[in-house]
């Protein structure tokens, strides 16, 4: 009998596959990776090799440099690849485009490393595929029961309604670089915002790779180009840590809007000095996680990061057992 | 209820004074009467509920989910109201939202009981945590979303077009959800009467004393200086055979304090500060605290606890409006009016000549023997001031006593809440003393958790981390030695004997002004300084 940490087993490294002989999101450089997404504290540089989806093995190129790692192996959604026996099968995530579950199946036991997941819509990527298996190991990011996200669509209406109000003032939507600032950019189209969106700096290659991908952005200018008034009623995205930044004061008394699933919480909002509080996650929140937990119904579910204690107690609640993995390296407040 | 909620939420993140009146300016413009109203009630401070109490809302929580992970939801939000918005399990089939004015309705007229049910109801018909959150907020009567009543009656001035003041002179004449207001404000009737009798008027404050600027810009001939007394500040009017005690807000306490109703003999209107006065010296702020706790008086309370006003300023004359006239005017005005007054329970509060700032920090340091010692500080007021509603800048000040202070060192952390989660950032802290064995020992004397900068509260995190010697569930025992640990000057206002502290002592608002990096704990206070502070406090 074949237990589930023969096939996976958290090290000081990652979660590692003895049989495969890989790492799935390592946290340092290792000979055989699979990365599950884009986002800095997934996919790391410097691995012997990589087993990505398409789209992430691009955004890590134009993150660290085509050389990121010494081989990559592309594997598209629903196409199995072997390792060793070992066979892994990447299915979309709906977190960031090219975020993947990775599907881990040997000897008829199937693991799910499910990296970082949401059940929204997102016209960025394609949503979460639930998949049977005997170990679900899931994030617990917003893993408390106090993270309940609002309909995206009613983050954007108030944001326009602010932009409506304000008109002598500009708008700063602070959103991370990879997933968030395109999400937000085709919220806002949906919503009938045409006008153009300045960007700054940061997010220019990012946004590119995503029209690159097929995602239409609509009239996008450089955010430094124009004389101050010229922002007056004009909606800006930049990185989060551009919000406080003296790069915002080229603005016209600037309301700053962070778009992140912390700003549920008040005193969040408050300590960054947040006028406009959006919240909008790229990842599962607490109904998300518990209602996946319960759809998958897994023999067991592993958590590896963020607020295990609440879920793993929710699942022993319902009769689910459940384990937390105390993996080191994943940022529980990074790219969210 | 919706547009209610956004209103606060935007509010209570919105620092700018500006944007704050467009917020609450452009809510009234666009939300129909009633709701209007009852929001402009709600952020004046108008509304309380007597049948809603917090506590039932953890219970009704508690008993939907997992005691558990509602005990570690709250520990990390923070705050009561917010927590049960965001983590409400709602039962479905709840049908519509509830309008704010059908909320506010059913608020005022329901029985606890009844209040209960509804509340649960609601709370499963609002879908976002935002308007839970605004439901909450308006139920338990603390808004706190730095809007002030002031603040709130200029915007509704502003979405009509008129001075701030027209508002406020009528307010204490309009009851919500004033639809009089609105309908003068949007053209569509005449302006409402405030003319009753003895009716409360708009009270001027005055702002803080900043030394380290407003000495060097200001010309000490300008000013008159007089004791900042330590009881409230209240309004008397006796207009058309009506008389009415107000508080600094409007409230009329009248029926809890007949003694000094009766003080003004001629009509008029005076500004002052209620005391009690007994065989001519004035008593601690505490027994006035005695007369405050009740809505009503019996004769015994009057002849223990006889109130005073100790007058400041005179606002009417007859039917004579003063207001617009100089301070020192308004003082002449003043004087002659109180000596035609008979009786013991009002007297004025006299004005203290000083030629220099010096002079004045001199008397403020060490006031005379007698009443002066109660005071809290002194008032500064321009000769030429007229009597402004609110807090104008520049003409009034106040110029508090300054705390007292004494070197402890820190002997406990607990964590914080909220923000402040993954900080140690409550602290308690001691003096030295001599133990049974007769060896120097510390005892505890205080807490405090503010007074400190982010910056500094990471510093002394750090430091509780790195020598903590032992722990007990979210507390941790620091090292306190006389050359290894952490000295805090304190500052406080006052100081009681006290039973509950194994040391006797009691501080009143105790906070960190500083952290003494520098001091070796063995260089700390000794419990014997706090006691000879205590005997210099009680002989005053
Ligand atoms: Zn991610
Ligand atoms: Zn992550």
């Amino acid at each position: 009998m074949i237990r589930p940490q023969d096939l996976l087993c958290p090290r000081p490294e990652g979660l590692y596959c003895p049989p495969g002989d890989f790492y799935v999101d390592p946290a340092r450089p290792v000979d055989r990776a699979v990365v599950t997404h884009g986002h800095s504290d997934h996919a790391r540089a410097g691995h012997g090799a990589v087993l990505a989806t398409p789209e992430t093995l691009d955004i890590m190129a134009e993150r660290y440099g085509q050389g990121f790692a010494a081989q990559v192996q592309a594997a598209p959604y629903g196409e199995p690849a072997e390792r060793d026996g070992v066979e892994v099968t990447l299915v979309p995530a709906g977190h960031v485009l090219g975020s993947a579950q990775a599907v881990v199946r040997w000897k008829g036991l199937t693991i799910v490393v499910s990296g970082d997941y949401k059940r929204r819509r997102d016209p960025t990527c394609p949503p979460f595929e639930p998949v049977p298996c005997d170990v679900f190991i899931s994030e617990a990011t917003f893993g408390l029961p106090v993270f309940r996200h609002p309909d995206d669509r009613e983050e954007i209406a108030r944001l326009l309604r602010s932009v409506a109000q304000f008109p002598e003032r500009s708008h700063i939507v602070g959103a991370y670089a990879l997933g968030k600032a395109q999400r937000i950019i085709r919220l806002l189209r949906e919503a009938g915002w045409d006008r153009t969106i300045h960007i700054h700096g940061a997010l220019e290659r990012l946004n590119a790779l995503y029209e690159r991908r097929g995602v239409d952005l609509g009239p996008l200018a450089p955010a430094t180009t124009a004389k101050k008034a010229d922002f007056a009623g004009a909606v800006v995205i930049a990185p989060p840590s551009a919000l406080q930044d003296r790069w915002s004061r080229r603005f016209p008394d600037p309301v700053g809007a962070f778009a992140s699933g912390w700003m549920q919480i008040r005193a969040r909002a408050r300590q960054r000095g947040v006028e406009l509080p959006l919240v909008i996650s790229d990842h599962a929140d607490w109904d998300e996680l518990t209602a996946t937990v319960d759809e998958i119904r897994p023999g067991e579910l592993w958590i590896t990061h963020g607020r295990e204690e609440a879920l793993a107690r929710w699942a022993q609640l319902h009769g689910i057992t459940a384990r937390a993995l105390a993996l080191v390296g994943y940022d529980d407040e990074g790219e969210d | 209820m919706r547009a209610f909620a956004e209103l606060l939420d935007r509010l209570s993140l919105t620092a700018s004074r500006n944007a704050k009146l467009t917020l609450v300016r452009d809510y009234l413009r666009a939300t129909p009467d009633p709701d209007r109203g009852w929001a402009l009630a709600a952020l004046t401070g108008e509304l309380t509920f007597d049948a809603a109490k917090p506590a039932f809302i953890r219970k009704a929580v508690e008993a939907r989910m997992d005691g558990q992970l509602f005990a570690w939801s709250y520990d990390y939000v923070g705050d009561l109201a917010e927590t049960v918005s965001l983590v409400w399990p709602a039962r479905p089939g709840a049908n519509r939202e509830p309008a704010l004015n059908e909320v506010i309705e059913a608020l005022r007229t329901a029985s606890r009981a009844e209040v209960q049910r509804l509340i649960e109801g609601w709370l499963d018909a609002l879908p976002t945590p935002r308007e839970r959150w605004a439901l909450l907020k308006l139920m338990t009567g603390a808004l706190r979303v730095g809007m002030t009543a002031r603040l709130a009656k200029r915007a509704a001035a502003e979405m009509g077009g008129v001075e701030a003041a027209e508002v406020e002179e009528l307010w204490h004449a309009l009851h919500p959800p004033y639809e009089d207001l609105f309908a003068w404000l949007e053209g569509r009737s005449e302006r409402p009467s405030a003319d009753n009798p003895a009716r409360f008027r708009p009270v001027m404050l005055a702002q803080a004393l900043d030394e380290a600027v407003d000495f060097a810009r200001l010309d000490p001939s300008d000013y008159t200086a007089e004791w900042k007394w330590d009881g409230i500040r209240v309004q008397l009017a006796h207009e058309g055979g009506q008389r009415r005690l107000y508080t600094r807000t409007g409230d009329d306490i009248s029926r809890a304090f007949p003694d000094v109703l009766e003080a003004l003999a001629d009509e008029g209107v005076v500004d002052g500060e209620l005391l009690v006065v007994r065989d001519g010296a004035l008593a601690p702020f505490a027994d006035l605290q005695q007369r405050l706790n009740r809505k009503t008086v019996d004769a015994k309370m009057l002849e223990t606890f006889p109130a005073a006003i100790r007058a400041y300023d005179l606002l009417h004359e007859g039917d004579e409006d003063l207001r617009p006239l100089p301070f020192a005017e308004r003082r002449r005005r003043l004087e002659a009016f109180l000596a035609r007054q008979p009786g013991a329970r009002l007297d004025i509060s006299p004005l203290q000549p000083f030629g220099t700032w010096a002079e004045l920090a001199a008397l403020r340091a060490d006031p005379p023997e007698g009443d002066a010692r109660l005071a809290e500080g002194v008032m500064l007021k321009r000769r030429d001031s007229p009597y402004e509603a609110g807090r104008p800048k520049g003409p009034w000040f106040k110029w508090k006593r300054d705390p007292f202070t004494v070197d402890a060192v820190l002997m406990y952390a607990q964590r914080g809440h909220g923000k402040r989660s993954s900080f140690y950032s409550d602290y308690t802290f001691g003096v030295w003393t001599r133990d049974d064995a007769g060896q120097r020992a510390l005892t505890p004397v205080g807490k405090a958790y503010f007074g400190f900068t982010d910056e500094e509260l990471k510093g002394i995190d750090k430091f509780v981390r790195d020598n903590t010697v032992e722990r007990f569930g979210p507390v941790r025992s620091v090292r306190a030695e006389p050359h290894r640990g952490l000295v805090f000057e304190v500052a406080f206002e006052g100081l009681q004997r006290s039973a509950r502290h194994k040391s006797g002592v009691a501080m009143r608002f105790p906070r960190i002004s500083r952290i003494r990096w520098d001091k070796p704990p063995g260089e700390a206070d000794d419990l014997e300084a706090l006691e000879r502070l205590l005997a210099q406090i009680e002989r005053r």
